[in-house]
């Protein structure tokens, strides 16, 4: 058994070194070894693509967004069930309730989304609803005026 | 049971009735129910009172536990003793009487309803504060009687100045409350609980303190509560503002009421005075100076409601230095008869103003004791009252304060003296200005209605009698034992003689060489003119306390520290990485990096905090 | 390992309004899907009565008070008492919301269940005896709240104030986190009572301990609004709708106030040297900057944001005391709290209308005249904010200045109590204007008082006044349940 600090954390401590000499290594290697060549040509950025157009920060339809984040919710749930089981055995009837309960409330969640039509792509209820829009932002604290006069 | 309870409620009750319903009711319908309400109360008043008699030991009614915390017990009781008695018939007896007249004074006046629920809610709180049988429960009245003050000063909101004047009252009144909520708390540590009785059976088992100590302190608390209700000596100021009000307000809460309660609670912390010397004579010399000052200032003032709410000062100090030198029951009687012959002049002097069309400076007065005689005879008898004329009701009651001062110290007694001769001077220079001579004046005067001048009568005879008839010292020593002052008839006379040469010397002035005051005035022009200008107080008050406060929210608290420190924080620590945050600025709130900042700022600071007292260890 | 985890009938019971209201919760959600474009104001009731069956498991599990799940819960008095607030709040909340929504046409099952989702939040870090289980509760109720301060969407004062909520709320919690990491490290557990055992040895490093209790007093601070860390407070009230606004001054702090007191009087005791005077500190500066910086405001919600902040410097003032009286004081101060600032924003949410038009301190002109039953309610919720007696504000602050005398910080007393003096100022402000002002164009066609939001101005003044008349209501029992880890 290491007993010092310094034994207990070497493999750390060498992955670390391992992980830092590697990438050294690779941009070192490609800086020094490789050939610099500056034009117009190698400046673009799909040098051996189609030219680009306009501009790289457009604005996506917010669908892309929303997909992405429900696809990181299931994900993660999704792990959720691997360390459940590996201690499936152990925890017997507990556990399966348990992630009976789990699963029903993600069922319940997707259930919500699919009829709020957040998977449909071509959905037209996502667009927000018109209200009474206010452009108006937030004042800061207001400049304070002279004192207050009562109404004569 | 007597149902102690019946006597504040029948006010609310009314104040209940006229504040939701009033709107739609017709004047009669309003003046019965404000009218009747406190007529109702000051017969259970005395009802319970002839039930009690003779009243030598104080009845305790305890309705239920209000609180209850840890060892502290705060019941919601009531309870009556002599001094309490004395306070209940002055409070319903001339609120009835004011009551009565404010429906002719207020006949032509907006918010009618508004001015009496205002009334009988400032009724209720006072009746709270004098039965009350705990600190907590006379705070309660206390604060209450504070807002039915702001509100009925304000009440002719339209006004700038009265506006202002309610939230000056306010504003200065809290600085009271504020040493009379921290001398609660003192007390409860102190003695463990707020309960009248308690405290003073703990307290009179306690030698007095010849060093300052915990009881000095907690009445030297109570005495800033004092101070301001009272408008004493620093926190005079909002009593001569606050006659912004309708007169009868003048009359029924600057005047008779709400500013001695003061004086009361003064009187009935009694035991707990007694047993801080140093206490007492605070208590002496903030009365004694106050009396001199407000009484120098009434000399000038050509306001005549301004003269009188100097005088009300000047008589409140004198209450003061009557509890200050140990005649606490002096000190009371002087608000007995205080109140009829000051709530008599403050009504004659409505009267006066309602015959002028609402003018209130006395130079544009003069020749009216033709045109309004019965006015001019109640006021002349409250005037001869005030300045200790015997046997009116003011001579018995000064006289025993400065007997009691005399037994103190014999300066005190003669700064009383020349105060008193002064006193006489300035009232009586109202008198004059107001009724002798041509009239100056573009109105037509005319007296008025019976409805006013009756109550004015009353309290004409109460004041003429007052004092002679009730012995208020005799009545209250089973509470309040009276100490020292033996009568001395050279004393008295001496202090009577100052009060006839004080109207001699106004007679001389504005009646027979009036070139008089204008000479003088030009030859000791800088003192006039200071009288004149109240010792420039307010303006003092304005640039040393009013003014940083209001700057120091505004420049240090709001430029300074939002703007000043953090965004410069930011700005400062932003230009160096300006040219990163340049782009980040276009896309993301400046605000939000000022918050994230002052956060970090914060946690630093708190980890800092826990270093400090941890590593201190 | 312990071979069986099944827990028993009495710890599911003690854990009751949690699950009830989970379940509620997701109904609720899956309702709003079901039911399209219909009028959704039935899912607002079926709403209330989950509050309510919740409240009442609360209630009921308080006879059987105990720990559940292997002591990640515990159900004492204190818990009980600040469920039943947490849930409370919920309720008033949404009878104050339901008309506003209706009038901003976004009635819908989505802000229910949020609300639902953030009382169990609330109601979780109230019973939570463990650090985690504070940490998911406090996260549970915040991102329920983040969602609340940005719900109307095409509102921008609603988008930016949910932003700034967002942002400064998770980088707020990223630090209580942090603590609770390394609280962990040094002690080995995260049970509020084994911690406290651990530290009493005395063997772990002081300066460390220090640091860990300083991050978490950071998150927790951050929740309560205490400076230094109140700045979002302001912003975040004023952009939000008026409901919302009330419902995040009051359910989320209680429950902090509830957390900051079990962990710092429970784990942290013996280390009360250390925080107790930064505890001193921030209560005078949150009390400072929450009076003085509301002089200033004009707009409504802002001023009650800064008044919020300083009743938050009050609630520390006791929480400072560290005493058994102080958590009496703490428990009653924000009951009566809740009460008046909730009851403060619904006549706020009515004033303001679709569109939040009028929501200046001016608006509030001639008000008396036109509608006296609303000037009524106000007058009295303001009164009890001031601290005037008979009103619950009054025995809240009375109790807390107790509290702190009796802990001899008679400076802290005394500073508080200048500070209450201050506060009437900018309150009265608002009865003058009531009071003494013509009306103007804010207060010509009033809308009538919706019945559910008239219910809840009703039960917040009536609540103010029972509280100030009989404050015996809930002291005796908060006294009671405020010996904690003793």
């Amino acid at each position: 058994m290491p007993t010092t600090l310094l034994e207990r954390y070497f493999p750390v401590v060498l992955q670390a070194i391992l992980a830092f000499a590697i990438g050294t290594l690779l941009i070192g290697a490609s800086a020094i070894l490789g050939k610099r060549v500056r034009n117009a040509v190698k400046n673009t950025a799909y040098e051996c693509g189609m030219t680009p157009y306009g501009t790289a920060k457009e604005r996506f339809s917010v669908k892309f967004y929303l997909v992405a984040m429900l696809f990181i919710l299931f994900d993660i749930e999704a792990i959720f069930l691997y360390p459940w089981a590996v201690v499936f055995r152990d925890l017997k009837m507990f556990a399966f309730f348990e992630m009976l309960v789990f699963v029903i409330l993600i069922l319940a969640g997707f259930f919500y989304i699919y009829k709020k039509g957040a998977l449909d792509w071509t959905a037209e209820e996502l667009k927000p609803v018109q209200h009474k829009i206010h452009v108006d932002l937030m004042p800061a604290d207001p400049v304070p005026s002279e004192k207050v006069t009562h109404a004569a | 049971m007597h149902s102690l309870w019946l006597i504040p409620i029948f006010p609310l009750v009314g104040f209940l009735i006229n504040g939701m319903l009033g709107r739609r009711f017709s004047k009669t319908v309003i003046n019965t129910v404000a009218v009747g309400s406190v007529v109702l109360s000051f017969l259970w008043v005395l009802k319970a009172l002839s039930a009690l008699a003779p009243l030598n030991e104080t009845y305790v009614e305890h309705y239920f536990t209000w609180i209850s915390s840890g060892t502290l017990d705060i019941g919601f009781d009531f309870a009556i003793d002599r001094l309490t008695m004395v306070m209940l018939l002055v409070v319903t007896g001339i609120g009835s009487l004011i009551h009565v007249y404010a429906t002719g004074y207020m006949a032509h006046e907006g918010g009618y309803y508004r001015f009496f629920a205002y009334l009988n809610l400032f009724m209720f709180f006072m009746l709270t504060l004098v039965l009350a049988a705990n600190y907590v429960l006379l705070f309660v009245g206390w604060e209450g009687v504070g807002l039915c003050s702001y509100l009925l000063i304000g009440f002719y909101f339209l006004k700038k100045s009265a506006s202002d004047a309610g939230k000056k009252a306010f504003i200065v009144n809290r600085i009271g409350d504020f040493g009379f909520s921290l001398a609660m708390f003192l007390i409860v540590i102190s003695f463990g609980t707020l309960d009248f009785q308690k405290v003073f059976a703990k307290a009179s088992t306690i030698s007095p303190e010849v060093q300052y100590g915990s009881i000095t302190t907690i009445c030297l608390l109570l005495l800033v509560g004092a101070i301001g209700k009272s408008a004493q000596i620093p926190l005079y100021v909002w009593l001569p503002d606050a006659m912004e009000g309708p007169t009868p307000v003048s009359a029924l809460i600057h005047a008779a009421t709400m500013v001695t309660a003061g004086v009361y609670m003064i009187a009935r912390s009694a035991t707990l005075f007694e047993r801080a010397p140093i206490a007492m004579d605070v208590v002496a010399y903030i009365g004694l100076a106050t009396a001199v000052m407000a009484a120098t200032i009434g000399l000038v003032q050509n306001d005549i409601k301004k003269v009188y709410a100097y005088s009300t000062v000047s008589q409140l100090g004198y209450m003061f230095l009557g509890c200050g030198v140990g005649a606490f029951s002096a000190g009371i009687w002087h608000v007995v008869t205080h109140a009829f012959f000051k709530a008599l002049l403050f009504l004659g002097a409505g009267s006066v103003i309602h015959a002028c069309a609402g003018e209130q400076d006395m130079q544009k007065m003069g020749g009216l004791m033709k045109k309004i005689p019965i006015t001019f005879a109640v006021l002349f008898i409250a005037a001869m009252a005030i300045a200790g004329v015997p046997p009116l009701s003011g001579h018995y009651s000064k006289d025993a304060i400065l007997m009691a001062a005399h037994a103190r110290a014999p300066w005190m007694y003669w700064v009383g003296v020349v105060t008193a001769g002064m006193t006489a001077f300035y009232v009586f220079r109202s008198i004059f200005l107001t009724f002798f001579g041509e009239y100056r004046g573009k109105a037509h005067p005319h007296e008025s209605p019976a409805v006013m001048w009756v109550p004015l009568a009353v309290l004409a005879v109460l004041s003429l009698i007052g004092g002679y008839a009730f012995n208020i010292p005799e009545f209250l020593s089973p509470v309040l034992p009276m100490h020292g002052g033996v009568h001395d008839e050279s004393l008295a006379t001496i202090a009577t003689a100052a009060g006839l040469a004080g109207i001699l010397l106004a007679a001389i002035c504005y009646l027979f060489v009036p070139s008089i005051p204008g000479a003088l005035a030009s030859a000791f022009a800088p003192i006039y003119q200071t009288l004149y200008d109240k010792y420039y107080v307010d303006e003092l008050y304005n640039v040393s306390i009013v003014k940083p406060i209001a700057n120091g929210s505004r420049e240090i608290l709001w430029k300074g520290a939002d703007v000043g420190v953090f965004d410069a924080l930011v700005n400062g620590a932003g230009t160096t990485s300006m040219a990163l945050g340049g782009l980040l600025r276009k896309m993301q709130s400046g605000n939000l990096r000022t918050y994230a900042s002052w956060v970090l700022i914060g946690i630093l600071l708190v980890m800092g905090g826990f270093a400090v007292y941890g590593g201190a260890k | 390992m312990p071979a069986n985890f099944m827990p028993s009938a009495a710890e599911y019971f003690r854990f009751a309004p949690e699950i009830i209201l989970t379940i509620v919760g997701t109904l609720v959600m899956i309702l709003e899907a079901m039911t399209g474009d219909r009028d959704k104001s039935s899912l607002g009731y079926v709403s209330l009565l989950g509050l309510a069956a919740a409240m009442a498991a609360a209630v009921a599990a308080n006879n059987d008070p105990g720990l559940a799940f292997q002591s990640m819960i515990i159900v004492d008095g204190f818990a009980t008492f600040f469920r039943v607030l947490v849930l409370g709040v919920g309720m008033l909340t949404i009878l104050v919301s339901t008309n506003y929504l209706s009038e901003a046409k976004a009635n819908s099952g989505d802000f229910y269940a949020l609300i639902l989702f953030s009382v169990v939040g609330q109601s979780l870090m109230a019973c939570a005896n463990e650090l985690i289980m504070i940490f998911i509760g406090i996260e549970i109720s915040s991102i329920a709240s983040y969602i609340l301060a940005g719900y109307l969407r095409d509102d921008r004062r609603n988008n930016e104030s949910a932003l700034k909520y967002f942002l400064m709320g998770s980088f707020a919690t990223a630090f209580l986190l942090y603590g609770v990491a390394w609280i962990y490290g040094l002690t080995g557990s995260t049970n509020l009572g084994e911690i406290r055992t651990v530290l009493s040895h005395g063997t772990a490093p002081t300066a460390m301990v220090g640091i860990s209790a300083a991050l978490m007093l950071v998150g927790l601070a951050f929740k309560v609004s205490a400076a230094p860390f109140q700045v979002w407070a302001p912003d975040v009230y004023q952009g939000s709708s008026a409901p919302i606004s009330a419902f995040m001054s009051a359910g989320p702090k209680a429950a902090a106030f509830a957390v900051m007191v079990r962990v710092f009087y429970t784990s942290f005791d013996s280390i009360s040297n250390q925080w107790e005077p930064v505890f001193w500190i921030m209560s005078l500066a949150t009390m400072v900057i929450g009076n003085f910086a509301a002089l200033q405001q004009r707009n409504i919600k802002r001023m009650l944001a800064y008044s919020s902040i300083a009743h938050a410097g009050y609630v520390m003032v006791a929480v400072t005391s560290h005493s058994a009286v102080g958590t009496a004081a703490v428990m009653f101060y924000l009951a009566s709290y809740c009460l008046m600032n909730i009851g403060a924003f619904a006549v706020v949410t009515w004033m303001a209308r679709d569109g939040e038009k009028f929501v200046e301190v001016d608006d509030f002109s001639g008000l008396a005249q036109k509608q006296p039953f609303v000037t009524a309610i106000l007058t009295v919720l303001i009164l009890s904010l001031v601290g005037v007696p008979l009103t619950g504000g009054f025995f809240g602050k009375f109790l807390v200045f107790k509290a702190a005398i009796d802990s001899h910080l008679m400076w802290l007393a005394i500073l508080g109590l200048l500070n209450s003096a201050v506060a009437a100022y900018y309150y009265l402000r608002v009865l003058v204007v009531m009071y003494f002002r013509e009306p103007g164009a804010s207060t010509v066609n009033l809308p009538p008082v919706a019945g559910t939001l008239r219910v809840a101005m009703l039960v917040t003044t009536l609540g103010t006044i029972a509280l100030g008349i009989f404050p015996g209501l809930i002291l005796g029992f908060a006294t009671q349940s405020s010996t904690l880890g003793k």
